[in-house]
């Protein structure tokens, strides 16, 4: 409490959320100052987007009072709640894909309906806080930065005194969060007070005045971010030290003629309307390490995991899995090769929604595990043997002995649909965003897993948009922006600068480039 | 009140589900009957029971259920898949003419061989028919739902013109009919009532029903209905997947045909089926797209087929308050299925969990 | 002159009922919901026509009929797909056959009865100006309005649309009923104007042209307008080669809308570019609110 004498700008008392069993807040106090950027740090599931959410009023508590400028406050609607100054740019965008810049602004401001006028008022705010963004684009041909942009430009345009940011560096480069930092830090500088939400710790010590902590729903320290070391505040975030990984053992490696995994000049078009191609992406991995492609969401990790899997085969050539050419083959023939695939969703593409997590075991297994189906029949025994195992092996909690893939929690599915594929020791594993949305417990659970696959012999590739995970686990990193491939280089030479400018476009050939100007 | 998806789907429900909504149905049939001037109780009992109570009437409804149960059971598989096939009536249609025109061209062919050529020719005719919308999607992304509906008028037109032209019988007194059919054109019979094709449209249900729960080919037929991209990553093709439900439902639906034109109508003319194809719908939605659930729901539908006739000869009522009972049903039936997946809540009793919690 | 004046007005007339129905379900399915039910509001809004004007003898309260018709069945669509979450094809479906049959059971006395027609101003039926009216004022509304932007956004994203504070369910039951209102109105032209007289069925599938003309223009009410009366000439061509007595068999020619319904979906959902921006991205998906 640095202005103790002052009024607060907003203050949450007693806040209490419920959803069924779950209590996502329970007893959450927080008091934001004017003009001050105020942290709001927690893991994933540890409440804040709940609060917000509320504070917001796209959800109501259960229970508790919020007060604004002093004053009892009920924000019963994000209208309200933008009525009294409050913006927010959420970490899932509320954007409308075939839609305009203009057209989504003006679906949050209130007023008379003039896309004209409008679009010039977003071209002044645009230019005076350096946020470049064409009123008439249609946002799904947009980059998520560009995305954000419009996020931004929809609060400032309602002159708010409280800016809400949920996670927004999660989906921009090193340099795209630095600029964001200078637009924030002006608007804080203007009076406006800012609820800055993140688990990254790096950024919050730069940029944040003071910091809530909140664990499992409660709020467990109020700290100056400033004061405190990166590791004070992960044992508060966490409430005790994180796992550490064990120090890897180098694989042996280098020796053997053919690569497990190449991937020569591939290319793949776009799919559907807003999608990204692939450009001539080489690539190899070999049996024993782990290659990390880094990178942005959206600038081509799905069209690559698609390609690499099978999902959409390519030109036969393009792909050779120990020197043998499988581009043309489908992803049960590259299972059948000795191949494993996690894709980065893990709810309707790595397991189905309302199936049993018995009978997601057959989903990638049915033409590998004879134990699961045999002569084309099912053998639901079989299946429920070894969803038992995975589970009892990956240590992943549940309510009940069968339960739906749904009614897990995303870390415990998570673990579930990895463990799926690492029992069968696979030669190659390729695996999407292996621990997005999270809890840290299993994310250790799951990067010591891959580090131990690699070390058993086998080639792991990793697609991730987590530096800190990358760093952590790979032995080669390269990174993936606009569907074209960096090429891969030893972890240990490359800096989180190189990177950044890397996932900013900087390999991109010429043609990409100035498209990129345009 | 208002509605909370559950964590699971619930088993009981989806049990209970169609029991509700018969219930339902009952009562809303009812009231008609009572706004008619009818007695509700008696028409209930002639529309439901009676039908029940003697040996022909049961054999009518075995009669009558086979083509619901082996078109049901087709639609069954396909609407797991999400694939919305819709057209079995003109299948059904298409069906028919192919088998139909082994009796118009060879009426003087007798031998056990003519039948199996019916037979044969009917799935073909019905598989042709409905490949069309599955090629048409499959390759123009063209919506299924209104290519396989708008075949329907297409086929019914060209056996308008059959029957009424080039397959007119000539000792027809130009009435629009094909020759009738005799012998070994016609299924034979099990009992006095009952013909082949009844048999063999509860094999069929059963033999679908283990192919769903107990096969791979079934686990991929409901992972591509459930997620598209899930069945993708397990190496499913959904291209594949649409070929095949649209043959197999149009391949029934054209036994169907063939088996109601060698049976109970006996030729070819302008209408052979009253609306089947239509009604195996909700025949499909009520069997919880199973095909042995199917097997009840068929017997149901066909119920309140015979139920119609039943009344409008006893108590005058229009039979065309089939269609509307099967319709009414067809809703309560999906308003309760809501109940497997959410559950309703009220404010107290969630401010009770709340407080308890 | 005279006889492409006659045919033309002939074009419009067959061409109306399938333009108001299908404007009626672009604006619904602009909002992301899919209403296959077209045919049973269809046909339910002509027998409630018919029946109107047939006791009261006022074609205009027919008219108002066949309009409440209609929106009595959206709204029980609207009902089991937007509050009970039930699954829209199987809902559109179980309209379609339940309006088939009630519209069959209420129609029964009026069989063979001689309709109300509905009177022409200077030449044309009212119903005519009336639609080409409302493509303007569809397209106007749609493009020009915040109520027509919120209805695209809630088609678009209704999960973005609901964190921006609107109601994706009030604003989808508003475009569910419009669509039933356009689709009664559509049938009660039929029974009214177009043959004043009840037939069972009489819809004959219109119900399901209009949807494949509203995918046909790629949800834009200009292009609706193209394809309706398109689909005019096509029918009226088949009355036309029938009348010429060319030998071609009559089904042939009356099969003529059908196929052409086959051809017109081939054409377009095949053209990735013609329908990318303007298909609602949220069609047919339910809506749970998370509050």
């Amino acid at each position: 409490m640095t202005e103790a004498s002052a009024t607060p700008l907003l203050e949450a008392r007693n806040i209490v959320k419920v959803f069924g069993a779950l209590r996502a807040n329970d007893d959450v106090n927080l008091t934001i100052m004017p003009g001050e950027i105020h942290a709001f740090l927690g893991e994933n599931g540890a409440g804040k987007s709940t609060l917000v959410k509320m504070i917001y009023g796209a959800l109501q508590p259960t229970s508790g009072q919020f007060f604004w400028k002093g004053r009892h406050v009920i924000p019963a609607s994000p209208s309200v709640a933008r009525h009294l100054g409050i913006g927010m740019v959420f970490q899932h965008f509320s954007l409308f894909d075939s839609l305009t810049v203009a057209e989504n602004i003006a679906l949050a401001m209130p007023g008379p309906h003039d896309i004209a006028a409008l679009s010039d008022r977003i071209s002044k705010v645009s230019a005076s806080y350096g946020l470049p963004i064409s009123p008439t684009a249609i946002v799904g041909d947009l980059s998520v930065g560009e995305r954000q942009r419009i996020e931004i430009i929809r609060c400032l345009l309602q002159e708010p005194q409280l800016l809400i940011m949920d996670e927004p560096t999660s989906v921009l480069t090193p340099q795209e969060a630095d600029q964001l930092f200078v637009v924030l830090k002006r608007l804080a500088s203007e009076g406006c007070s800012v609820l800055y939400i993140s688990h990254r710790l790096e950024e919050v010590k730069a940029l944040c005045d003071t910091a809530t902590i909140l664990r499992h729903g409660k709020v467990v320290a109020h700290v100056d971010p400033r004061k405190e070391t990166a590791a004070s505040l992960a044992r508060l975030m966490v409430g005790g030290d994180i796992h550490a990984i064990k120090p890897r053992v180098s694989a042996a490696r280098g020796g053997e003629a053919t690569p497990r995994l190449e991937l020569r000049h591939l290319s793949l078009p776009a799919d559907g309307a807003f999608g990204v191609a692939l450009k001539d992406v080489s690539l190899s991995v070999a049996a024993g390490e782990v290659v990390a492609i880094a990178g942005v969401a959206g600038n081509g990790q799905g069209e690559f995991f698609d390609a690499v899997s099978g999902e959409r085969p390519v030109a036969a050539d393009m792909m050779l899995l120990d020197g043998v050419a499988l581009g043309q083959a489908s992803i049960t023939a590259r299972r059948k090769a000795g191949a494993a695939f996690v894709p980065e969703e893990r709810l309707g593409h790595g397991a189905v929604p309302t199936m049993t997590l018995s009978l997601n075991m057959i989903l990638s297994r049915h033409a590998v595990d004879p134990a699961l189906v045999s002569a084309g029949v099912l053998k639901p025994e079989g299946a429920r043997v070894a969803a038992e195992r995975i589970i009892k092996t990956f240590d992943v909690r549940k309510g009940k002995p069968d339960p739906e893939a749904r009614a897990l929690s995303g870390g415990n599915l998570q673990k579930y649909v990895v463990g799926r594929e690492l029992e069968l020791k696979p030669k190659l594993l390729v695996i999407n965003q292996p621990t997005w949305g999270v809890d840290a417990g299993a994310a250790a659970a799951i990067r010591q897993a891959l580090i131990d696959l690699a070390v058993s012999g086998s080639a792991v590739l990793v697609i991730s948009q987590d530096l800190d995970e990358i760093f952590e686990i790979a032995d080669r990193i390269a990174v993936i922006s606009r569907g074209q491939l960096s090429e891969a280089r030893p972890a240990q030479e490359m800096t989180r600068e190189e990177i950044g400018l890397l996932m900013a476009g900087a390999h991109e050939d010429r043609k990409g480039a100035a498209h990129h100007a345009a | 009140m208002r509605l909370e998806k559950r964590p699971e789907r619930s088993a009981a429900m989806a049990l209970a589900s169609p029991f509700i909504a018969l219930a339902l149905t009952i009562v809303t049939a009812a009231i008609i009957f009572a706004l008619r001037g009818n007695n509700p109780l008696a028409a209930l009992y002639v529309y439901f029971i009676e039908p029940l109570t003697a040996l022909w009437s049961v054999e009518q409804l075995l009669v009558k259920a086979s083509p619901l149960i082996l078109i049901g059971a087709g639609l069954s598989v396909c609407y797991r898949a999400n694939v919305w096939n819709i057209g079995a009536e003109g299948q059904l249609t298409a069906g028919a003419i192919l088998a139909g025109a082994v009796p118009v061209f060879f009426p003087a062919w007798q031998s056990p061989l003519v039948l199996l050529v019916m037979v044969a020719l009917g799935v073909l005719g019905g598989m042709m028919w409905a490949a069309i919308p599955a090629f048409l999607r499959n390759r123009f992304s063209a919506n299924e739902i209104l290519t396989s509906l708008m075949l329907v008028y297409v086929v019914q037109l060209l056996l308008d013109y059959l029957v009424r032209g080039p397959w007119r019988d000539p000792q027809g007194f130009n009435f629009p009919k094909s020759v009738t059919f005799e012998g070994w054109q016609l299924l034979p019979y099990l009992t006095s009532g009952i013909h082949l094709g009844v048999l063999i449209a509860f094999i069929v249900a059963l033999v679908l029903g283990y192919v769903v729960s107990r096969t791979l080919k079934g686990y991929e037929i409901t992972v591509t209905g459930l997620s598209t991209r899930a069945a993708r990553f397990s190496g499913f093709s959904e291209k594949r997947t649409v070929m095949f439900c649209m043959l197999l439902s149009g391949g029934l639906a054209g036994l169907a045909g063939a088996f109601e034109i060698s049976s109970v109508v006996g030729q070819l003319q302008p209408q052979i089926s009253p609306g089947y194809g239509f009604a195996a719908i909700i025949v499909a939605f009520l069997g919880r797209l199973n095909p042995v659930g199917v097997i009840f729901a068929g017997l149901l539908l066909a119920l309140s087929y015979i139920g119609g006739e039943a009344v409008q000869t006893a108590l005058q009522i229009p039979d065309k308050i089939t269609r509307v009972i099967q319709g009414i049903l067809l809703f309560y039936i999906l308003a309760c299925d809501t109940l497997i997946t959410y559950r309703i809540v009220s404010p107290a009793s969630r401010a009770a969990a709340a407080a308890g919690a | 002159m005279e006889l492409l004046l006659t045919l033309l007005t002939i074009i419009m007339t067959a061409a109306t009922p399938l333009l108001l129905a299908a404007l009626g379900e672009m604006v619904t399915e602009r909002s992301g919901v899919l209403n296959l039910g077209v045919e049973g509001m269809m046909v339910m809004g002509a027998v409630a026509g018919f029946g109107a004007a047939f006791m009261t003898g006022n074609p205009w309260l027919g008219v108002l009929a066949s309009i409440v018709a209609g929106m009595a069945m959206s709204l029980l669509f609207g009902f089991l797909t937007l509050t009970l979450l039930a699954n829209q094809v199987a809902t559109g479906l179980a309209l379609t056959l339940l309006g088939l049959g009630l519209s069959a059971l209420m129609g029964e006395s009026f069989v063979g009865q001689p309709g109300v027609k509905l009177p022409s101003l200077a030449g044309v039926d009212p119903l005519v100006p009336f639609s080409l009216a409302m493509v303007a004022a569809t397209g106007w509304f749609l493009f020009r309005t915040k109520m027509g932007l919120i209805i695209r956004a809630v088609g678009n994203s209704h999960a973005s649309a609901h964190a921006l504070g609107y109601n994706v369910i009030a604003v989808r039951y508003l475009c569910v009923l419009f669509g039933g209102a356009m689709s009664g109105l559509a049938g009660g032209y039929l029974s009214l104007f177009y043959t004043p007289q009840w037939v069972e069925n009489m819809t004959a599938g219109r119900g399901w042209i209009a949807l494949a003309l509203v995918v046909f223009a790629s949800w834009l009410p200009l292009r609706i307008l193209a394809g309706a009366y398109l689909f005019g000439t096509i029918s009226i061509l088949s009355f036309v080669l029938q009348a010429q007595g060319l030998g071609i068999p009559s089904q042939f020619l009356s099969s003529l809308p059908y196929l052409g319904t086959i051809l017109a979906l081939v054409v377009i959902s095949g053209n990735k570019a013609l329908t990318r921006r303007n298909t609602p991205a949220s069609l047919g998906q339910p809506f749970v609110p998370d509050r």
